[in-house]
């Protein structure tokens, strides 16, 4: 677990953390679903850009610079 | 030293955070951003097409979990993508290309016309521990299960369709931490926030999730 705290915990409250953690199934089972959401929330799915979408914001990138060609 | 109660547990949980960031979302050469602004600066559209691989299909997901409906995420890109080549003389390249385009991207969602309204939601994490600062009820377990690849797989689906029901800062402040691998200070200076305020944000939407999933994996708390 001790890699999952970002060290903002002082040694002092990390140690207790810890030995709270050690000895309470409830909160240690609470720690892990919450790695376990942050996990699944890490490893999202990124939909593939179809062709067609790309060619849909070409298009209006090309209709943008005829109305209005760079500097 | 007195013992720790559950829920003094909770609030040194609040300093959770996931390590190696980085190493979760794969980023795309930040590097050769610098590049390609040039060249779309100059006009080229091979250089927006570029970008536009690269950064669609996160700008889609991050306005699809901000506006909550595909169509107005796609307006929200559209609208993002003619921005970005009408402003691109104005970036001057202090933040990152990446943090600049996400910066335009919430503005546009967050003024979408057809933005619903969230108020209401509970933060999830009320009357979990009693008065004597136990658990009120227990998590029933399931974390051992996410061992096995396909609920590992099930549940990263479920998550996304659950980010809708986060209030709407915490699901941006999720969004950009945990799907999109922001560092804090990026997402504080993003979201105009401060970082103790992005903390609390991120673990509410964080325990809220938690709970929904929950109840998915079988069990209601």
């Amino acid at each position: 677990m001790t890699a999952y705290l970002d060290g903002e915990l002082s040694q002092r409250d990390r140690d207790r953390l810890e030995g709270h953690l050690a000895e309470c199934p409830h909160c240690s089972e609470y720690l892990a679903q919450l790695r376990a959401t942050i996990d699944a929330l890490g490893h999202a799915h990124v939909d593939e850009l179809s062709d067609n979408a790309v060619d849909e914001l070409v298009t209006l990138y090309r209709r943008w610079s005829a109305d209005a060609p760079p500097a | 030293m007195a013992s720790l109660l559950c829920a003094d547990a909770d609030a040194a949980i609040l300093q959770v955070t996931r390590a190696g960031d980085e190493a979760v979302v794969a980023s795309p050469a930040v590097d050769d951003d610098a590049g390609l602004v040039e060249r779309l600066r100059a006009g080229d559209e091979s250089a927006f097409v570029e970008l536009v691989r690269r950064y669609q299909p996160r700008l889609l997901r991050l306005a699809e979990a901000t506006v909550g409906s595909r169509a107005v995420a796609e307006e929200v890109c559209q609208d993002t993508w003619l921005a970005v080549v009408r402003g691109v003389d104005r970036f001057e390249g202090r933040s990152s290309f990446k943090t600049w385009l996400f910066r335009v991207l919430l503005n546009r969602a967050r003024t979408s016309a057809s933005r619903e309204q969230r108020a209401g939601h509970a933060d999830g994490d009320v009357e979990r521990f009693d008065a004597n600062g136990a658990w009120a009820q227990p998590p029933v377990p399931w974390a051992d299960q996410v061992d096995d690849r396909l609920v590992a797989e099930r549940l990263a689906r479920r998550v996304h369709d659950l980010l809708p029901a986060l209030p709407d800062q915490q699901r941006e402040v999720v969004v950009l931490r945990d799907v999109e691998g922001l560092d804090p200070l990026e997402v504080t200076s993003l979201l105009g926030i401060t970082d103790g305020n992005q903390r609390v944000l991120l673990h509410r939407g964080r325990a809220k999730l938690r709970v929904l999933l929950s109840v998915d994996m079988g069990s209601d708390r």
